[in-house]
């Protein structure tokens, strides 16, 4: 247990010393939900209803960003060897690096979210219940991310298969995301919407370990 | 020496379409040697990858005191140290940080002290030479107590000097019951080392 929260605060700080990484996915978020009110005006009324769209999508998309260099950099150094044998299962260590992940792309993107839901007039109303949704959204991301990362590992051309295996898998996460803001904005009941994120993260935190670790040892051999 | 610890029954490997070897059968005992020598691509490093557990065997079995090493490769992990042809050194990290995921303060300290990096603790990695860099390599085995040590060319890049250092701990693991298999094409300060030729 020690080695996993080892693990996990290695990660972290790594991820402080390449800061620009990290703030790379957040600048991103930012910058592409900053795209929308220029390309489809600033009119309140239309922005406001694409907003909570805008916000996932482009949370989407930024999160998975670092992911190719979440197993690649410890497959070219041969750290990854070492992680095999750290005396973590596998799945362990896929766990701690989605954690990881969530901690250093998923809370910027939460912290980021709320201003630019402001940014793109979001009704007031369904500001809380975005980021209430966006919580287990984004660590469903991670988790499904880091399976993905680890199964292109070593793959030519990773980077690009990457975005097409994991983007399917997240759409429930979307759906059920904007689902969940836009009853909020249409002032109906945004519960079942949220459960069912808290179902998809239920399912998720086992499921995606164990496929990513079962990755990661292929990868290693 | 002792009775044997680690014994190979009739290890073959495939990879691709290729065989790699065939029926490598081995045992070391506690406190022994074991060099693995032969030419490039001969399956060395393949075969260390496979006592540490990292690769897979087409046939044959490895035994640790009897029993099948490889059923549990988690398990097994626990008991190998593993030194690639990478250093596995983060560049971004301190020499310090970089062991303290491996063990405590004391540990770290004493590991950097054992290949003399103690005064560069500090330092980030990326500032290390090479041989520097393989120093703090060859320090992570000295982090835990894993009885058995896997090395690939594991005095690639070094100096005398540390060579020597590198003895003393090899010494001292063997004093203590540790297993050391090495593969390598420069000579190792392991006396007494049986050779096992992969041809």
């Amino acid at each position: 247990m020690t080695r996993f929260w080892g693990l996990i605060a290695r990660e972290w700080r790594l991820s402080v010393r390449h800061g620009g990484d990290t703030l790379a996915s957040i600048l991103f978020f930012v910058l592409a939900a900053s795209l929308f009110p220029l390309a489809i005006g600033p009119a309140p009324e239309t922005l406001g209803r694409l907003a909570p769209g805008i916000v996932w999508v482009c949370a989407l998309l930024a999160a998975l960003l670092p992911l190719d260099r979440l197993f690649g950099a410890d497959l070219d150094d041969g750290s990854l060897d070492q992680l095999m044998l750290c005396g973590l299962p596998p799945s362990a260590v896929a766990l701690a690096k989605a954690l990881a992940h969530w901690l250093v792309t998923g809370v910027p993107l939460l912290l980021a979210a709320g201003p630019v839901a402001v940014m793109l007039r979001m009704p007031e109303e369904a500001v809380p219940v975005l980021l209430a949704g966006l919580l287990p959204g984004t660590i469903v991301l991670s988790l499904l991310g880091s399976a993905g990362a680890a199964i292109v590992l070593g793959a030519r051309r990773g980077g690009v298969l990457l975005p097409l295996l994991v983007l399917p898998l997240a759409a429930p996460v979307l759906i059920f995301g904007v689902g969940a803001a836009d009853a909020a904005a249409a002032g109906q009941a945004a519960r079942p919407h949220l459960l069912l994120l808290c179902a998809l993260l239920a399912a998720a935190l086992p499921l995606c370990p164990l496929a990513a670790g079962a990755a990661l040892r292929g990868a290693a051999e | 020496m002792g009775e044997a610890v680690l014994a190979a029954e009739g290890l073959t490997v495939i990879r691709g379409e290729r065989l790699v070897f065939a029926g490598l059968s081995f045992t070391v005992p506690r406190g022994g040697a074991l060099l693995l020598v032969g030419p490039n691509g001969s399956g060395k490093s393949t075969l260390l990858r496979l006592l540490a557990g990292l690769g897979r065997a087409e046939a044959g079995r490895l035994l640790w005191a009897g029993e099948d090493a490889l059923a549990d490769r988690t398990a097994h992990a626990a008991r190998v140290a593993y030194l690639g042809h990478q250093d596995a050194v983060k560049p971004g990290l301190s020499v310090a940080e970089n062991l303290a995921f491996w063990g405590g303060p004391a540990a770290v300290a004493r590991a950097l002290a054992a290949v003399d990096l103690a005064r560069l603790a500090e330092l980030p990695t990326r500032m290390l030479s090479a041989g520097q860099k393989r120093r703090l390599a060859l320090a992570r085995l000295a982090m835990g107590a894993a009885p058995l040590w896997l090395l690939d060319e594991p005095t690639l890049g070094l100096d005398t000097a540390s060579v020597a250092r590198f003895g003393e701990m090899l010494k001292s693991h063997r004093n203590t019951g540790g297993i050391v298999i090495a593969a390598t094409h420069l000579p190792l300060p392991l006396p007494g080392a049986a050779e096992l030729a992969l041809a």
